[in-house]
């Protein structure tokens, strides 16, 4: 029997512009506050692996070897310590690689910390910079971009399930009023319907990117870093655990999709999404209708819809109604993105899937900010979507 | 005042600008902001506004604080020829500057734009207005523009698609220190005005009174911590 594991310490910067620090900087900040939350300042060393997750440290800030670093900054040695590289699923990868690490029964105790500084370069090497995970010859070498394809898949689901540019701004309102209860948002300002569509300033305050998505579908360039402290249910080393409850990681599964969007049958149909979330319910031994409420990978709007129907939360092309009868905000049925999203709190590639599930964390443990807790959740789940769905990671943490 | 005779001399000719009708913009937050000219004997709370940023290098907004506090002074002063102010006030309280001035009828001479309140396109509808009352309204052939901060130049040169004016030096010439000078002209403006103007006129009588008497901001995002010494 696969044994249980828990999250232990959870910690985290704010998201925006960090482009004062370098990437390990930001990443030690969220690693000692997540240090702090487990209350082993002191007894740090008894990590033994560390996992980091970064997806542009080499190609935009000029550094490799970031998980050695890393330990060396925050007085880790000599923990065994690896870089987990997949697109903006980084932050999961690095969490499931450390999940396997610890039910191997290698380890007991390992820290994933991811983070990316982003805002050190222009907005056009930023884009440049995340296109490089498009195909380089049949996609990248054409001028694709991932607010361009973004722009293209909501058209065709626009087309295909009569979704209005009314109901994707409804999904941004609902976002940046998460977003800005939460501390550590990029965007910590809320929106309303009037301004970004229905008044007659909104085409100019909420003008296109990439049509027909707009400012407010799409989410800010972000610098950030998030950090989570596992450790075995089973391990003796759990004694140093007191301060906080732990929470069970009860279902984690992965799956790929083809790398080209056009290679797939249907280019909405998500296989990677619904296939990493099937691996995870199985494991946890759940089902759609357990799950509390959810951080889905919304670093465009039309995504958390998508998601939230591949997942199985909403027949496909029904999620618009979840919006529109206010079913996934945080006093509905179905909270969906509680900590503002990728939308809101912002995507710093890297960090991004390790900050779904410091919120997961912060909700079951029932630590949210006031106008921001769900009521009394028991299984939280979190979706973090690398390159345009071909490499994702589902986690679903529980109550233990 | 009596102006004594070398006074006189030390002013620059004037040009009688219209004035920029108000307008207000509905922000994405929902906030009203009220866009309309600045008052001179406003004078003293722009500068209280803009002083704080003067020590604050991050986005060079030290070197554009200080040279729109000398603009805005050299205006109160009467030491700048063809001057205006733009501001936008939420609820009275400035969330931007801008600075400009008229070279002749038809050259403009875009200054500074200075955000407060950020995360709400402020800077940008504030850039729109400066560029709406130079060629719609002052009625100039075209309006010459330099930036100081990579996202200034996002801002204009590259979403408005200003054009370089490298090659016609020193015939257009900005005068900020000589840097690279754009050229916003009445076709690219054109080109361009639905997706950057908006705003609603004739603005509410009751939105408009709230701007009324102009108020320093007391937070500044650039600042974390910021008191305002009373």
């Amino acid at each position: 029997m696969m044994r249980k594991i828990t999250i232990v310490g959870i910690g985290h910067t704010v998201f925006g512009n960090l482009s004062d620090f370098d990437l390990v900087d930001i990443m030690s900040f969220a690693s000692a506050n997540a240090l702090d939350d487990a209350d082993i300042r002191k007894e740090r060393k008894i990590i033994e692996q560390v996992f980091v997750s970064n997806m542009g440290g080499g190609m935009i800030n000029h550094q490799a070897g970031i998980a050695s670093s890393l330990v060396s900054r925050i007085d880790l040695e000599p923990a065994m310590a690896e870089l987990v590289e997949n697109g903006p699923a980084s932050g999961s990868s690095a969490l499931k690689c450390a999940f396997m690490a610890i039910a191997s029964g290698m380890v007991d105790v390992v820290m994933v910390t991811g983070g990316e500084l982003m805002r050190t370069v222009t907005g056009w090497k930023g884009t440049d910079f995340v296109a490089s995970l498009l195909h380089p010859e049949v996609e990248y070498n054409y001028g694709l971009t991932l607010p361009a394809f973004a722009g293209m898949f909501t058209r065709m689901y626009m087309e295909r399930y009569g979704l209005t540019e009314r109901e994707l701004a409804m999904v941004a309102v609902k976002d940046h009023e998460n977003g800005a209860r939460n501390p550590y948002a990029h965007v910590r300002i809320p929106c309303t319907l009037e301004a970004i569509h229905d008044g007659e300033n909104a085409h100019v305050v909420n003008n296109y990117i990439a049509e027909p998505l707009r400012l407010y579908g799409m989410c800010p360039v972000s610098d950030g870093a998030a950090t989570l402290i596992l450790c075995a249910l089973d391990s003796p080393k759990m004694k140093y655990f007191k301060k906080k409850e732990p929470i069970l990681i009860s279902g984690i599964g992965a799956a790929t999709d083809t790398h080209c969007i056009h290679n797939r049958k249907d280019p909405l149909e998500l296989k990677a999404v619904r296939l990493s979330a099937e691996r995870a319910y199985e494991m946890a031994g759940l089902k759609p209708m357990d799950i509390s409420f959810a951080e889905l990978h919304d670093a465009f709007v039309i995504l958390e819809l998508v998601i939230s129907e591949e997942v199985g939360f909403f027949e496909r092309g029904k999620a618009k109604e979840a919006v529109e009868s206010g079913a996934t905000r945080i006093d509905g049925n179905l909270p969906i993105n509680t900590s503002g999203g990728l939308k809101s709190k912002g995507h710093p590639l890297g960090a991004t899937g390790v900050s779904q599930v410091f919120e997961l964390v912060k909700q079951l443990r029932g630590e949210a900010e006031e106008g921001r807790q769900v009521k009394d959740p028991k299984h939280g789940m979190a979706v973090n979507f690398g390159g345009f769905g071909n490499n994702v990671v589902t986690t679903i943490c529980s109550k233990e | 005042m009596i102006i004594d005779e070398l006074e006189k001399k030390l002013r620059p000719p004037e040009m009688e600008l219209p004035p920029y009708p108000p307008k207000v913009i509905t922000l994405a937050s929902g906030e009203k902001m009220v866009v309309r000219e600045a008052k001179r004997e406003e004078t003293g709370v722009l500068l209280g506004t803009i002083h704080p940023l003067m020590g604050v290098p991050k986005d060079y907004y030290d070197i554009v604080a200080a040279r729109m506090f000398s603009e805005i002074l050299g205006w109160y002063r009467y030491r700048v020829a063809n001057e205006f102010v733009i501001v936008g006030a939420i609820d009275g309280v400035i969330a931007g500057i801008v600075t400009s001035r008229c070279v002749d009828e038809n050259i403009g001479m875009s200054l500074h734009t200075l955000t407060i309140k950020r995360g709400l396109r402020i800077g940008a509808q504030l850039f729109a207005a400066k560029m709406e009352h130079h060629l719609e309204y002052i009625g100039e052939k075209e309006v010459w523009i330099v930036a100081e901060s990579p996202i200034g130049f996002k801002r204009w040169m590259i979403e408005y698609e200003l054009e370089s004016a490298e090659d016609r030096y020193p015939e257009i010439r900005h005068e900020l220190g000589g840097v690279p000078t754009y050229v916003l002209t009445r076709e690219l403006y054109d080109a361009v005005r639905d997706q950057k103007v908006t705003g609603t006129r004739p603005v509410d009588p009751q939105v408009l009174a709230t701007a009324d008497r102009l108020k320093v901001p007391e937070e500044y995002p650039q600042i974390p911590g910021f008191k305002r010494e009373k």
